[in-house]
């Protein structure tokens, strides 16, 4: 891509191609190039052949789960009820995407408006995460047509799982209708823009009480199991809030992570704007990620001190506990720390990734790996189960991959270019005038800020 | 236009919060169980292990044919848990100096407040007044959260069904027998009356009888009295209860109290956070920005006009 950008190809950033004509939807599907282009530039990339292999095995195996049952893919386990596909599917995503209601907070609600330029790959971060946790519940659940069934056939509404079920598919929507701004820009339906961006302030306080409640309920299903999960890992009081907690650094770090790779692999897409706030962002977002870090360490210790669980640190459990806070949390900590202090940006990359595995891990060790800590064996998930997760976590990379490609969310759309010398010419002779043309572009700062005067 | 958007996003997360209403705990404080509940108390020191309560359970509950037959005693040679195909297993524990091994026969206990019950995010599950703990298999999803949530790792699952997997575990025969005051197949068919069927109040009675009258023969304690705030299944036993396989660290509170402190928090921050961060919103945007506030305060003037 970046090649043909290099030999004069236009891409598609705009509604319109050249003065007076706009974008068909394939040519913006294709990416502003002709059909042989997009398929020769798709068949050029290495990653595209190792992803054919992938879902050439994997969804093969993705159908016989379907078609055979999940005892065909899993080791159908009694002692292991959550396997890879919730215990990294689920538990490990979830926290990952918090990202999208952390910058909506930062962005909207404490008017930390520099961040804006990522605010859109935060969102996106989180739908496609929570949209994949639920592709790895579909697939794990034993009769997922019935998803549906705790909105309304038959409620537990005590059970922590019903509160997860509510949230996420709540906050999954929330998601979508934040979202989709961006592609309302892209295929040109203005009306919509206006319609999310009046309920924004409403989207995110509401992502913030649903992301709170269901990052915090994930935690607290493994209050359920107070004998398996092993002490080191479980706290009645805290588990929510270490899940919670957990989420913060998760997110940031996710976001910094996706924008990494990003810049390694698709900077043709990136515009002036982004390209320059990038590094300015990644050091905002790493102080808070590593705010977060603290924050986490703290509340580890402290539940370790609440129920007095030092004894099992002389334990080989101990000692994985400890690999993992290490890997995870502190090691990253001192490295975000040291590397913001001296603007090397490779060490935060490199120390948020960290914190991304660190989450994975975490997810891993009390669902999976730890879990049945008294049993005498250890559950190794079934070859075919690795072979579905890996599939779909490269489902989830496809389709991250061509939404970024394609939506504004890595660069602004350009909107209206003519209409700007107006606007700066009338600026003292039709405010009126000026009002409209403005509005469209910061009517929620604006709206916040005309309180005052109709107040 | 502001008010307006204020409200807006206390509609929004008001809505939210009012879809999740239900959520705040309908935990029950402490339930010590149905009065009229029945039980069965297990003698481990008559069991002989036969595993013809494994038989039976096996024909009254219409189970497939088993991978080993009923009177092979292999099967002793390893732990054993119940599956989608055994209800109910015996296992032989070790023994001390020369007595006998102790044998011991699991299946669902049949809490009083079971874990798999308030785990279940469609209701699945149901306490009857007798004391069975059921299963609806119609709304089950299969989310085996049941499976993670029973301290003593009885439910299974029907894995190799494709179609309609669903959780197979022991039900105290309720709906053939229980309902009608009977005992299950398996208390009727022991031949050692190991298994005693009853009041689970005179069940635990019981239970601190005999061990008056043979304290040589029992340790003093019936499992299940007070473990996960009591079952209806007890056990008495020669050995302690660690000896036979049963769980001694999980205490006498019921699953659900370590989920308390989680459910309890959920109605504070439905109610808390909205205003919260509406109110940090208010803080945060209005002094930035003066030249903004400047303009469209201007804005908004002409734009009435």
């Amino acid at each position: 891509m970046k090649k043909l950008i290099a030999s004069g190809t236009q891409s598609v950033d705009s509604l319109q191609k050249s003065h007076g004509r706009n974008w068909t939807l394939m040519e913006k599907l294709f990416l502003g190039l002709t059909l042989p282009q997009y398929v020769g530039q798709a068949l050029r990339n290495p990653l595209n052949w190792i992803f054919a292999i992938i879902f050439a095995v994997g969804i093969p195996i993705i159908l016989g789960r379907f078609f055979f049952g999940l005892s065909w893919v899993t080791h159908s386990s009694n002692d292991y009820p959550w396997g890879l596909f919730l215990g990294f599917g689920l538990f490990g995503m979830v926290p990952l995407s918090s990202s999208g209601f952390l910058l909506g907070t930062s962005c909207v609600v404490f008017g930390r408006h520099d961040l804006e330029p990522m605010e859109r790959l935060g969102l996106l971060n989180g739908l496609l995460g929570y949209f994949f946790a639920v592709v790895y519940l579909l697939i794990d659940l034993g009769q997922p047509w019935r998803l549906p069934f705790p909105m309304v056939v038959s409620f537990g509404p005590a059970a922590v799982l019903f509160l997860v079920a509510w949230h996420v598919s709540t906050y999954l929507s929330v998601q979508i209708a934040e979202v989709s701004t961006s592609f309302f820009e892209w295929i040109g339906f203005p009306i919509g823009i206006r319609a999310i961006r009046k309920i924004t302030l409403g989207l995110t306080v509401s992502g913030i009480i649903l992301s709170t409640l269901h990052q915090g309920a994930l935690g607290a299903l493994f209050t359920y199991a107070p004998g398996k999960v092993h002490p080191l890992w479980y706290s009645s009081s805290y588990q929510w809030i270490h899940f919670f907690v957990s989420s913060i650094p998760g997110g940031l770090c996710m976001v910094i992570t996706v924008s990494t790779i990003a810049s390694k692999t698709m900077s043709w897409r990136f515009d002036k704007r982004f390209k320059e706030s990038l590094d300015r962002i990644t050091i905002s977002l790493a102080k808070g990620a590593s705010m977060g870090l603290a924050t986490y360490l703290t509340i580890k210790l402290m539940s370790i001190a609440h129920d007095n669980k030092w004894a099992y640190f002389a334990t080989g459990w101990g000692e994985w506990y400890l690999v993992e806070i290490f890997i995870g949390v502190i090691l990253p900590m001192f490295m975000l720390a040291y590397a913001i202090h001296h603007k090397n940006m490779a060490i935060i990359r490199f120390g948020a990734l960290l914190v991304v595995i660190g989450i994975f891990l975490n997810r891993l060790n009390v669902a999976l790996i730890t879990f049945n800590w008294k049993l005498p064996y250890r559950e190794i998930p079934h070859w075919r189960e690795f072979i579905v997760t890996l599939t779909v976590y490269a489902l989830y990379i496809v389709v991250y991959r061509f939404i970024l490609y394609r939506l504004p969310i890595l660069y602004e759309w350009r909107v209206e270019k003519e209409f700007a010398p107006a606007y700066v010419t009338e600026t003292e002779s039709t405010p009126l005038r000026l009002a409209v043309a403005y509005a469209a572009e910061t009517e929620s700062t604006a709206l916040e800020n005309s309180d005052t005067a109709t107040s | 236009m502001k008010r307006r958007d204020f409200l807006k996003g206390c509609l929004v997360s008001g809505a939210a919060a009012s879809l999740c209403a239900p959520s705040k705990s309908w935990a029950v404080g402490s339930f010590e169980g149905y009065p009229d509940s029945m039980g069965v108390l297990v003698d481990t020191t008559r069991c002989i292990g036969c595993r013809s309560c494994e038989a039976a359970c096996n024909k009254e509950q219409k189970l497939p044919e088993p991978d080993v037959p009923f009177d092979d005693t292999s099967v002793f040679k390893e732990k054993r848990r119940t599956t989608e195909k055994a209800y109910t297993v015996v296992n032989r524990y070790e023994a001390n100096d020369a007595q006998k091994p102790p044998y011991r026969k699991m299946q669902c206990n049949h809490c009083n407040e079971p874990g798999c019950l308030t785990s279940c995010f469609v209701n699945a599950y149901t306490k009857t007044k007798e004391g069975a703990v059921i299963y609806n298999a119609e709304v089950c999803v299969g989310c085996r959260t049941c499976m993670v949530a029973c301290p003593f790792n009885i439910p299974a699952y029907s894995y190799s069904s494709a179609i309609s997997p669903i959780i197979k575990k022991c039900i105290f025969c309720y709906h053939t027998r229980l309902k009608f005051g009977k005992p299950p197949a398996c208390v009727e068919i022991c031949p050692q009356e190991a298994l005693t069927f009853g009041l689970r109040s005179d069940l635990i009675k019981m239970g601190h009888e005999r061990i008056r009258e043979t304290p040589d023969r029992y340790v003093d304690h019936i499992y299940g009295e007070k473990e996960m705030g009591g079952t209806s299944w007890l056990y008495l036993s020669r050995v302690s209860a660690e000896q036979i396989g049963l769980d001694t660290t999980l205490g006498n509170e019921p699953i659900i109290s370590n989920v308390k402190d989680f459910l309890g928090m959920v109605p504070m921050v439905l109610t808390i956070w909205p205003a919260l961060f509406t109110g940090i919103h208010l803080l945060a945007t209005r002094n930035k920005n003066h030249g903004d506030v400047h303009d469209n305060h201007s804005e908004q003037e002409d734009g009435k006009k």
